[in-house]
């Protein structure tokens, strides 16, 4: 501690070159937090996907339908505990950028399925009641400021209704909120009874199954089965792991992971050249006072702790900063509008920026904090 | 140099060689040199730049190490130990006043003070306190708050000789202390090193330059070509 005034003094000696070089740090660690956001946002969906759900879709894409019949014969596969059908709606809410999805469901089997959902049973009930209800998640209610009892219109691109008509009209019954941060709570659910009878087409076709094991060890086994049930049939199956399937959809994008650590990585090698030459020339310009240190008693290791604590302070101010920041603006929410529903900093990769910060310490500190520590006293008091 | 056998010695060097390297070439700065230095005393090191004066003084304050002999200071033999041990003992034993003053640029005129202090176990309060102190000593307890920069060359020199005797250290090593001062900062400044000398009986070895510096001291060697005497040698 009685140092902290002798390495904060150091680093007010050229306060323009520290500001700068702390701000280079700032603008980094704002990025490491904000590209981390981002790529959260991609992995959402895999890393709250359960150990134990496999989704089963049509072999050839996504988009052909299955028939709504097979969710008897895949319960009946040994090693299912439960299965429970989704299907694409894909409507419009306003205007095309006021994208969420929309999905017709079982109500009775929703929440077991997904018990990260969570429901009141008062709102549960009412969806029951209500054949044109919906429920919505929090996020999704709260982004276009919907209250209970609101009728929300959508407009369908894909299921035209029996009457022709485009326009489905839903009455907001219930809303539901996430059991843990990283819960997807933009979905839109609509009774699946009530989207069958009233589209015009694809009656009892539905888009992909969600199926429960009993044991998710053995959940590779129960794909392979299912889809050995379903081969040669009219509607073959492909069932996977529903954090594959969810990653799936994210790489259509590309790999998010890879670019985003590209970049983070190009930006942390460039800022450790800054802040690693700021240190060099640091410890050079006060070679002559580093060696009074070491003359009036300093050992050795002090005079390289002391480097080593200007370079810690150096990037600690600005990672901090930066850190903070990168909360802040990613506090203020989706910078899409839509299409990251889970946009947060987690915990962990607050700690990783922080450890991120000590070694960068380290790193752009220790050859000049060797240097020092290796000084010979008369000769660089001669200097 | 041994005249002052009977008095207790503090500075004993014995047979002292100093040998630098700069690439192939190899430049003898002392040769064979001993030396005794009693307590108390009030030593004027003189000659001719490249002499070794300095080199001596950094011999004898742990700067440096010899490349033969031996270097002892109150009984112990410093050129044989550790870096850190060395550190520790310069920390402990040897205050150093140098002649561009080399005081932090960044600390108050208290902190420059302060920092052998550093390295001791005394309290910030304390620290502060016996600062103060040596501040006072050397008249400058009004200026406890001012940088370097907003101090004359006289008073960053009191700075310095405050920074040295902080500790209360056995030996005062000061190397030119008054050459880069004008006639009246550097009587200032001789005066505060005899006072020091005669009233707290601080053992002073200075190196100089200057005839009418040396003329306060109570001894004046005279080193020339890495070997001493007591007159000048031309």
């Amino acid at each position: 501690m009685k140092y902290f005034y002798l390495i904060f003094s150091s680093l007010k000696r050229k306060k323009i070159r520290t500001g700068l070089t702390v701000l280079s740090i700032v603008v980094a660690f704002v990025l490491f937090g904000y590209l981390t956001a981002i790529r959260q946002a991609f992995d959402a969906g895999v890393e709250v996907a359960g150990a134990d759900r496999l989704i089963v879709r049509h072999k050839v894409s996504i988009i052909q339908l299955l028939p709504e019949a097979y969710e008897t014969r895949i319960e009946q596969i040994e090693g299912v505990d439960n299965a429970v059908h989704s299907t694409w709606f894909g409507g419009i809410y306003q205007e095309p950028k006021n994208f969420f999805s929309q999905i017709p469901m079982e109500p009775e089997e929703l929440f077991d399925m997904y018990p990260e959902y969570i429901l009141s049973d008062e709102h549960k009930a009412a969806w029951l009641e209500t054949r044109s209800g919906v429920i919505a998640g929090r996020g999704l209610v709260e982004r276009f400021g919907w209250k209970l009892g609101d009728r929300i219109p959508i407009n369908a691109t894909i299921w035209i209704k029996k009457d022709g008509g485009r326009t489905w009209e839903f009455d907001l019954v219930g809303i539901y909120d996430g059991a843990e941060k990283g819960t997807d709570t933009s979905q839109f659910f609509f009774r699946y009874d009530f989207f069958d009878e009233t589209r015009a087409g694809g009656t009892g076709q539905v888009g992909w199954y969600t199926v429960r094991v009993t044991d998710p060890d053995k959940a590779a086994e129960v794909a392979a089965a299912i889809d050995a049930g379903f081969a040669n049939s009219a509607a073959e199956t492909k069932a996977e792991p529903e954090g594959a399937f969810v990653q799936g959809f994210a790489n259509q994008i590309g790999n998010i992971g890879f670019i985003i650590m590209s970049i983070m990585s190009a930006v942390f090698f460039t800022i450790l050249l800054v802040a690693g030459n700021t240190m060099a020339y640091t410890v050079r310009e006060r070679t002559n006072e580093l060696a009074v240190l070491k003359a009036i008693g300093f050992t050795d290791r002090g005079v390289l702790g002391l480097v080593l604590g200007e370079s810690f302070a150096l990037t600690f101010v600005g990672g901090s900063i930066g850190l903070g920041l990168a909360w802040l603006l990613v506090s203020t929410g989706d910078p899409t509008g839509g299409s990251f529903p889970v946009f947060y900093l987690p915990t962990r990769d607050l700690f990783f920026g922080f450890l991120l910060i000590a070694v960068m310490a380290v790193v752009a500190g220790l050859i000049p904090a060797l240097q020092a520590q290796k000084l010979q006293i008369a000769d660089a008091l001669r200097r | 140099m041994t005249d002052n056998s009977t008095e207790e010695t503090l500075v004993k060097v014995h047979g002292v060689d100093k040998v630098f390297k700069r690439g192939s070439e190899v430049i003898h700065v002392l040769g064979g040199l001993d030396l005794e230095i009693p307590k108390g005393e009030f030593l004027a090191l003189m000659g001719p730049s490249g002499s070794g004066k300095s080199t001596l003084l950094n011999l004898i304050g742990g700067l440096d190490r010899p490349s033969e002999g031996r270097v002892e200071v109150g009984g112990q033999r410093i050129d044989k130990l550790s870096n850190r041990k060395l550190a520790g003992w310069r920390a402990r034993h040897v205050g150093l006043v140098f002649q561009f003053y080399n005081l932090m640029p960044v600390l108050s005129a208290q902190k420059n003070v302060e920092l052998p202090l550093l390295l001791t176990r005394l309290s910030g309060t304390e620290r502060k306190k016996r600062a103060a102190i040596a501040l006072d000593i050397v008249g400058l307890s009004h200026r406890t708050g001012h940088f370097p920069r907003q101090l004359s060359g006289g008073e960053q020199q009191r700075t310095g000789i405050a920074r040295a005797i902080v500790t209360d250290p056995t030996l005062l090593l000061c190397d030119e202390p008054t050459g880069d001062l004008d006639r009246q900062s550097g009587d200032e400044i001789l005066d505060l090193l005899q006072a020091l000398n005669r009233e707290q009986g601080k053992t002073i070895i200075m190196v100089t330059h200057d005839n009418h510096a040396a003329a306060r001291a109570t001894r004046t060697l005279y080193l020339n070509k890495g070997r001493l005497s007591s007159g000048q040698v031309d």
